[in-house]
């Protein structure tokens, strides 16, 4: 792991310049470019649902969720300075770390729910409420 | 006044609040009153008040602020086994005709509070103790990344432990069990205060578990000593770690299922009543993905004590630290993976609970592992029988049995008989005591001479793990069989008279335990009161290897006059080995935190606040929230923050632990 | 204990170190800054979990389908995505040490934020209003909590901003304000990130229902 090479020598650089040694720098095309792209991934799922632009619900659905995820990684990049080097790759790890608890907690509980209405209320399963 | 007046500046609070038809509480109440006004008597009458506040209330040093959450746990340690033995009591009693001395208005608030006191009061901060006194040492460190942030945590968590002592005496507590289950936590089922104590206590300690999580893991993520690579850190430091990375992705889970339950006692939202659309099952479910990490947090810190004490008392580097490490790791991800095993009967059907039950079965693997590690780390190893290791052995015995009950509850279709039952009591506790309870017992006869300079006396010592170990197994093997029997938990009163012979041997082990804890008292002041003879000015008492034994006991303020370099795993071994030279001059100012009073008093606003919720006085609720924002913003104007200890304090002060060390070494 | 496991540097291994090194105070903030900004996360998904779960859960009251007005979700969208860009700015003018810009930017995103907070408060106020206010149904209870826990975000966000925008002023671009500023600007962007998920789960599939 990156921390290993923590070692010595290298531990007197990394603190002898200014105090935004591990801060990322920003530029202005990076926020404009970040801008444009989320522009673009916000019109298209909006056209989309509100334009009506696909007949099929559920084609519409996936493409909405990935625009989503897409934009979601835009701003990691261009908004929050998402890289393998920002804090020695701890933010990155950190980042990956809570992705993966995201999804089991959230997958988790959709299917674990769906799946008690399923035997539990037959017939009253996703979607009917009460 | 008007009756809407009062309303209004008491909310529901008012004198029939007082449980004084409860002749218990009210005898518990004068002797806390007695005690709490002999106590600041005699703080005034040695006016330690302002030593206290000056160095310890105040304090941002991690050592003073693990040794009071140390003291926190202890007294509510007591506070949780008063719960616990009366409960014994009442059902070795109630039998047939006899209704106990308990009614169940009362029982049922005692069997929460203890649930909720021992996991959220006394495991927590004991734990979160260690690590703040333990992780920095080993590091290497001067103090943790967020010094303040440090105490804020604290006081955050006594805070919460205080509402709940509130409870006791004004209103009552949740009648609920230790989770709260919905809908019984609902306004309908529960419409007094109880659950809103409950909820306002967790969610305050909540802020300052998290805090505290989020600053040992900045701690040990940048704050370790040069050459301090990941694979040399100690392995009670990477168990710190994985512990606090589980706080912080797991306590925000049950921030926001508390404050779902809320917004339904508080706004009328209808998550999870039984109308509207909500699903009471939500709760369990979500609160258990909090639940079961949770778990994990507790016993991983208690896994890494024992490695060190494993080690040390064996003389030998421990066996397979690599697959020590990686199996902390897997731990840290699988208990993501396991939480629906506590309601395989909700009915989630066959695939889900079988792929429920397999990850818990395939959890149990890398702690099997951890416990052949520690087998082979004594093999052949001298071990010297110090109390650390005896109840190091203890627990190995016992906590893998408790692990293997847990494997048994883990098959869905013996879950589905044993669901509730005292089997499932028995399990926890087995683990909990067998497991958490041991290695924080280890960890304290460990670190005590580190912490205080002397060491704790044996013979009382030895009284009290002998009670504790014996005490536990009569009280626990009990419940066991009278799971299997199908008695199930939390029942206050019993019709077969042929029950009730277990039910006296648990509280007869309970009775034992009793005394181990006495003992322990005792074994603190007889250690205090005899400190010249147990005496330990080396600094290593253990003849130990990693780095918290290379400094004086207890450690200056600043830990490390010089900050160390690691060559090594098990860096002080390396150092006693290579025969490393300890500089005597040329010492430096070191920059150290600034004591603050901003943690206690933020946390007294969020009581107030609490307090006020819990008691519908939304006056006083919306003054001390706003008083919170203003503090917290005022605080952050204050931008100096730290100092620096002179070259001439540090080297009066090593000066002195240089003749100390000549002296022993001559 | 094997002998390959002692690395040395030359003869004699270093065990103390004598120089102080300088530690830079707040060295570990923005990863201190970053893991608490992680465990809001897990809040959020939580309160995602609970609209997955309840967001059908319509009770025989309004569905979603009928309540939502997508275009008062777009100019919302738009105004917190301006605020972010807005931002941005404000941080390059503080790498460029430019103090008056960087305040410039400031009070331009804090507009931003308000007039988001605005309309939410205004979309609220129209759901009670209709009758469909968060106690109708487990729906709107999940549809009000998540929406409205983003909006307190926000809320704080803005006492932040203008807290910093005081110490700014009164302190310069000094290196604890520079590092307040980054948290901040972690916490703002994050913030963006959840709206994507709010207006893409909540918003445009429930008006798809």
């Amino acid at each position: 792991m990156s921390a290993d090479t923590h070692g010595h020598a290298g531990h007197h650089h990394g603190h002898g310049h200014d105090h935004g040694h591990d801060a990322p720098h920003s530029t202005r095309g990076g926020y404009i470019t970040g801008f444009l792209l989320s522009v673009v991934l916000t019109a298209i799922p909006f056209g989309i649902v509100m334009g009506g632009w696909i007949a099929d619900t559920r084609v519409a659905v996936a493409i909405c969720a990935a625009l989503a995820m897409v934009q979601i990684v835009v701003h990691m990049i261009y908004f929050l300075h998402m890289n393998s080097k920002s804090e020695q790759g701890w933010t990155l790890m950190a980042l990956i770390f809570t992705a993966i608890i995201v999804v089991i907690a959230l997958t988790g509980s959709l299917w674990v729910m769906y799946n008690m209405n399923l035997n539990m209320m037959p017939g009253m399963a996703s979607g009917a409420g009460m | 006044m008007s009756d809407t007046l009062i309303k209004m500046i008491f909310g529901r609070l008012s004198l029939e609040s007082l449980p004084l038809h409860e002749p218990i509480v009210v005898a518990t109440f004068a002797g806390v009153a007695l005690g709490g006004i002999a106590l600041v008597g005699a703080l005034t009458y040695f006016r330690l008040w302002g030593y206290l506040w000056k160095e310890w209330f105040t304090t941002v040093d991690h050592k003073r602020i693990g040794i009071m959450y140390m003291v926190l746990g202890l007294v509510m340690l007591l506070r949780g086994f008063a719960d616990a033995i009366m409960m014994r009591l009442q059902q070795s009693m109630a039998f047939g005709a006899n209704e106990g001395y308990l009614n169940a208005h009362h029982y049922d608030q005692i069997f929460t509070a203890h649930g909720v006191i021992m996991i959220f009061f006394v495991a927590m901060p004991f734990v979160t103790g260690l690590m703040n006194f333990v992780v920095p040492l080993q590091i290497g460190a001067r103090d943790v990344s967020f010094p303040f942030l440090n105490n804020f945590s604290f006081w955050m968590t006594a805070a919460g432990a205080a509402l709940v002592m509130a409870s006791l005496f004004i209103g009552e507590f949740a009648r609920t069990g230790w989770l709260a289950m919905a809908p019984l936590s609902g306004l309908d089922y529960s419409p007094d205060v109880g659950v809103d104590y409950y909820i306002w206590a967790l969610q305050i300690a909540g802020v300052g578990t998290l805090l505290s999580g989020v600053n040992l893991v900045a701690t040990i993520v940048k704050m370790r000593a040069p050459g301090m690579g990941l694979m040399k850190m100690p392995v009670f430091t990477w168990t710190a770690l994985a512990t606090n990375i589980l706080i912080v992705a797991a306590f925000p889970v049950l921030t926001a299922v508390l404050a779902m339950l809320s917004l339904d006692r508080y706004v009328g939202t209808q998550f999870f009543t039984n109308t509207g659309g909500g699903n009471p099952m939500m709760y369990v479910n979500m609160i258990w993905i909090w639940g079961h990490p949770e778990v994990y947090i507790l016993i991983l810190p208690a896994f890494g004590i024992f490695s060190e004490v494993t080690s040390t008392f064996s003389g030998k580097r421990l066996f397979g630290y690599t697959s020590m490490v990686y199996a902390v790791l897997v731990i840290t991800i699988l208990s993501y993976l396991v939480w629906l095993h506590h309601f395989f009967t909700m009915g989630s059907g066959a695939s889900v609970n079988s792929f429920f039950g397999i990850t818990t079965m395939i959890i149990s693997i890398p702690t099997g592992a951890k416990i052949f590690n520690w087998l082979f780390t004594m093999y052949k190893g001298r071990i010297r029988f110090e109390l650390p290791m005896m109840w190091t052995i203890a627990f190995m015995l016992t906590f893998v049995i408790g692990g293997m009950t847990g494997v048994l509850l883990a098959v869905p279709p013996a879950d589905f008989v044993l669901h509730n039952s005292l089997f499932l009591v028995a399990h926890f506790h087995n683990v909990i005591i067998g497991g958490v309870l041991f290695g924080l017992f280890a960890g304290i006869n460990y670190w005590w001479p580190k912490a205080f300079g002397f060491k704790l006396d044996k013979k009382w010592g030895l009284v009290s793990f002998w009670c504790w170990v014996v005490g536990f197994w009569v009280a626990f093997t009990p419940l066991y069989v009278l799971g299997l029997m199908g008695v199930t938990r939390r029942l206050r009163h019993f019709e077969d008279p042929s029950l009730q012979i277990w039910f006296v041997v648990a509280a007869i082990g309970a009775a034992i335990i009793a005394v181990g804890i006495a003992a322990f008292l005792l074994q603190i002041f007889v250690s205090i009161r005899n400190r010249e003879a147990l005496k330990d000015e080396s600094g290593d008492p253990w003849n130990a290897r990693t780095l918290e034994w290379a400094t004086s006991s207890p450690p200056p303020a600043y830990n490390f006059a010089f900050t160390p370099i690691i060559h090594d795993l098990d860096a002080w071994y390396d150092m006693k080995a290579k025969k490393a030279e300890r500089p005597v001059t040329g010492y430096l100012p070191i920059h150290m935190p600034s004591n603050t009073g901003a943690g206690i008093i933020l946390a007294g606003f969020s009581l107030v606040c609490g307090f006020a919720m819990i008691w519908y006085i939304w006056w006083l609720a919306a003054a001390s929230f706003l008083g919170l924002i203003v503090m917290a913003i005022a605080h952050t104007f204050n931008y100096d923050r730290d100092f620096y200890i002179t070259a001439e304090e540090v080297t009066e002060t090593e000066n002195a632990r240089t003749q100390v060390l000549a002296r022993l070494g001559a | 204990m094997s002998a390959t496991t002692i690395p040395t540097t030359g003869d004699t291994p270093v065990f103390y170190q004598l120089e102080e090194e300088h530690h830079e105070p707040g060295g570990s903030t923005l990863l201190g800054f970053w893991m608490y900004l992680m465990s809001d996360c897990l809040i959020f998904a939580m309160l995602f979990a609970a609209w997955g779960v309840y967001g059908t859960s319509f009770a025989g009251g309004p569905t979603s389908h009928e309540l939502f007005k997508l275009p008062l979700v777009a100019v919302n969208t738009a105004m917190l995505l301006f605020s972010s860009i807005t931002y941005g700015f404000a941080m390059i003018a503080m790498q460029e040490k430019r103090q008056g810009a960087v305040q410039g930017w400031l009070l331009l995103t804090a507009l931003f934020g308000a007039a988001f907070l605005g309309i939410e408060l205004y979309e609220f106020s129209e759901l009670i209003h209709e009758g469909a206010g968060p106690w109708r149904s487990a729906f709107l209870s999940s549809f009000f909590t998540l929406v409205g826990t983003h909006g307190l975000h926000v809320t704080f966000g803005l006492i932040w901003l203008f807290t910093l925008m005081v110490q700014v002023a009164r302190k310069g671009l000094i290196p604890a304000n520079v590092r307040r500023l980054q948290c901040l600007s972690l916490f703002w962007h994050f913030l963006d990130v959840v709206w994507i998920g709010v207006f893409t789960f909540v918003y445009l599939f429930g008006a798809m229902r």
